[in-house]
């Protein structure tokens, strides 16, 4: 019995010891994220509630920015600008996660599955990286030489006679939003999924097809659930990234489509903070809504 | 790769068609940017789109010699000073909050889920608490110099937003998330028996790290700093509301887009993307030297 206790004492002294040092070692990171991200959150949520004039915040409690925000959301006839520019941005998500969802899709699978050596894939994968270390400005503007009104793809369509003048809504429009968002953030959908696929384990499938599944059936019925954790790491991403967006749609829509990360954008150039907090706030409450929905789908704790 | 080559099977049908998508994919990413590169060569007639009117350095020369009345040399080095400031301290405290997540301790599932929030949180909510929070910052100062009867310093202080404060706070809430994520993957496949064998020998923790640990895990520790200086030196969207009086680089791009309407913001824009790609191939260079030197020291043991 002695003996016991005293092995318990030894084990459990250093075991203490080390997990103050883990604690300390981690102190930094925590530090940072408390200061730069936690305490502003939590001030912006605070500011929401204060009350503002042309040259200052006054900090005194109000519900007038929420209600700004919600201005005339009551009436059935027309749609309030609130709602109106949530529906604009729900729209490019819903465009932009299926687009990626389905292109970073078949990449994945793609390098997963029929790409056969390890030293291939690790180049392809590369190779689709590269791009991403560009700045997201960069990547954006070069899209203006071949969409532009005399661009490389208007130029090919006129001289193919297949439009007799140069089509308008290549660039500056909401199809070029989508093309850029596409182009930008389909990494982000690539990684996780090709991730998953990976820990996948061979002799399912082979299984699946001894037992006479088509190759379409392979993908629905193994592939896909068992990727599922991917796609929705990957769907988290791109959601987030869209949902607040000003960059992309200020740039590719030529600062005349409307986004939620805009009105925030406009209004914090105004010194109109509490109105850009309480937006802000609503903000992160959609997000947190649908990234909460996701998580619905598949349980990511398990899983990391 | 003679085994493999013998046990090859013929290739299905779907494989030439997701070649083939993946070929488009590539090209679709690759393409804009290869043409502005080309752009930036653009002879001094030339426009923003093709034909191209000859083939020059004119662009680049009008570059150094500044584009409009924006400085962008200045923003350029304040771009630098700041990848670089947060490349250091991102190297930093992933490697050492990825030593800590070793074991467990008080609060480490709070702080993980904090640092994937902070990735996954849209950028322009972070800008606006973290410019908010500076402004509310110097308010307070102010008060604080006028109640001590420093009416001086309350009139001169400006502001406390900045490069090294605010902006630098805001690349880290973007670069250690993705630091901390390497560092998991890293030490998710580290073999302990290194450590255990060193501490066995008599190796301080000290030791033991610098001796053992950081040799091996030092490929992803370069990694994390790559990853920390170009993320940095792209970033807008948490940079835009907290960084005060003095832009960075990529900021400055994008105020250009709207006003410029010459190839030279071609030329900026090749020049940034060297810088990175620069930085990137440094970055593996060193990696290479380090993995060659410790393979030729274990061939010489």
């Amino acid at each position: 019995m002695a003996s016991i206790d005293y092995l318990r004492q030894t084990k459990a002294a250093p075991v203490r010891h080390r997990r103050v040092s883990a604690w300390l070692q981690a102190t930094p990171l925590t530090l940072t994220f408390l200061l730069f991200f936690i305490v502003p959150l939590a001030i912006t949520l605070i500011v929401s509630f204060w009350d503002y004039n042309e040259y200052q915040i006054i900090p005194a409690f109000t519900l007038k920015n929420y209600a700004a925000v919600f201005d005339g959301c009551g009436s059935f006839t027309d749609v309030c600008v609130t709602f109106k520019t949530y529906l604009s941005t729900l729209k490019f998500c819903a465009i932009v996660w299926a687009v990626t969802l389905v292109l970073g899709f078949t990449v994945a699978y793609f390098l997963a599955f029929h790409v056969r050596t390890t030293a291939m894939q690790t180049v392809l994968f590369l190779v689709c990286t590269i791009p991403f270390w560009t700045s997201n400005v960069i990547r954006m503007i070069s899209w203006i030489p071949l969409l532009g009104r005399n661009g490389l793809v208007n130029q090919a369509l006129m001289a193919a006679h297949v439009v007799d003048h140069p089509l308008e809504w290549l660039l500056y429009s909401d199809f070029s939003v989508v093309l850029a968002f596409v182009h930008l953030y389909t990494f982000f959908m690539i990684v996780p999924i090709f991730n998953a696929m990976m820990r996948i384990d061979r002799s399912l499938l082979e299984a699946a097809r001894d037992s006479g599944a088509s190759g379409w059936q392979v993908i629905r019925e193994v592939v896909l659930p068992l990727s599922k954790t991917g796609i929705v790491i990957g769907s988290i991403f791109v959601v987030t990234i869209v949902m607040g967006d000003f960059l992309t749609v200020g740039v590719m829509g030529g600062q005349q489509i409307a986004s939620i990360g805009k009105i925030i954008q406009v209004q914090t150039g105004y010194l109109q903070f509490p109105a850009a907090a309480a937006n802000a706030i609503i903000l992160l409450a959609v997000v947190l809504m649908i990234v909460w929905a996701l998580t619905r789908i598949v349980d990511i704790r398990k899983e990391l | 790769m003679a085994t493999s080559r013998r046990h090859r099977e013929p290739r299905p049908a779907s494989f030439y068609w997701l070649a083939l998508v993946f070929a488009l994919f590539v090209l679709f990413l690759y393409g804009p940017v290869i043409t502005i590169f080309i752009l930036s060569f653009q002879g001094p007639e030339g426009g923003l789109t093709f034909p191209m009117r000859g083939v020059s350095l004119h662009w680049f020369a009008a570059l150094r010699d500044g584009v409009g009345d924006v400085d962008i040399w200045g923003a350029f080095g304040r771009s630098v000073k700041l990848a670089i400031a947060v490349t250091v301290l991102t190297v930093l405290f992933s490697l050492s909050a990825g030593l800590a997540f070793r074991r467990r301790f008080r609060g480490d599932t709070a702080v993980f889920y904090v640092s994937v929030a902070s990735l996954i949180m849209p950028s322009i909510i972070v800008s606006l608490g973290i410019g908010l929070t500076f402004r509310l910052l110097d308010t307070l100062i102010k008060t604080v110099a006028t109640a001590w009867g420093d009416q001086a310093f309350a009139d001169d202080w400006t502001t406390s937003m900045g490069l090294f404060t605010s902006a630098l706070g805001a690349h880290l809430t973007w670069t250690l998330p993705f630091g901390l994520l390497v560092m998991f993957a890293v030490f998710n496949r580290f073999n302990p028996a290194y450590e255990e064998a060193a501490r066995d020998l008599g190796a301080s923790p000290w030791q033991s790290f610098r001796h053992v640990v950081l040799p091996i895990i030092g490929p992803s520790v370069i990694g994390v700093g790559m990853f920390g200086f170009t993320l940095s030196w792209d970033e807008i969207a948490r940079t835009s509301q907290a960084i005060g009086e003095q832009n960075t680089l990529p900021l400055e791009l994008q105020g250009l887009t709207t006003s410029v309407t010459t190839p030279v913001i071609y030329a900026l824009g090749t020049m940034t993307t060297v810088m990175s790609l620069a930085v990137m191939v440094g970055g593996l260079l060193v990696v290479r030297r380090v993995a060659r030197r410790r393979r030729t020291a274990a061939v010489g043991r």
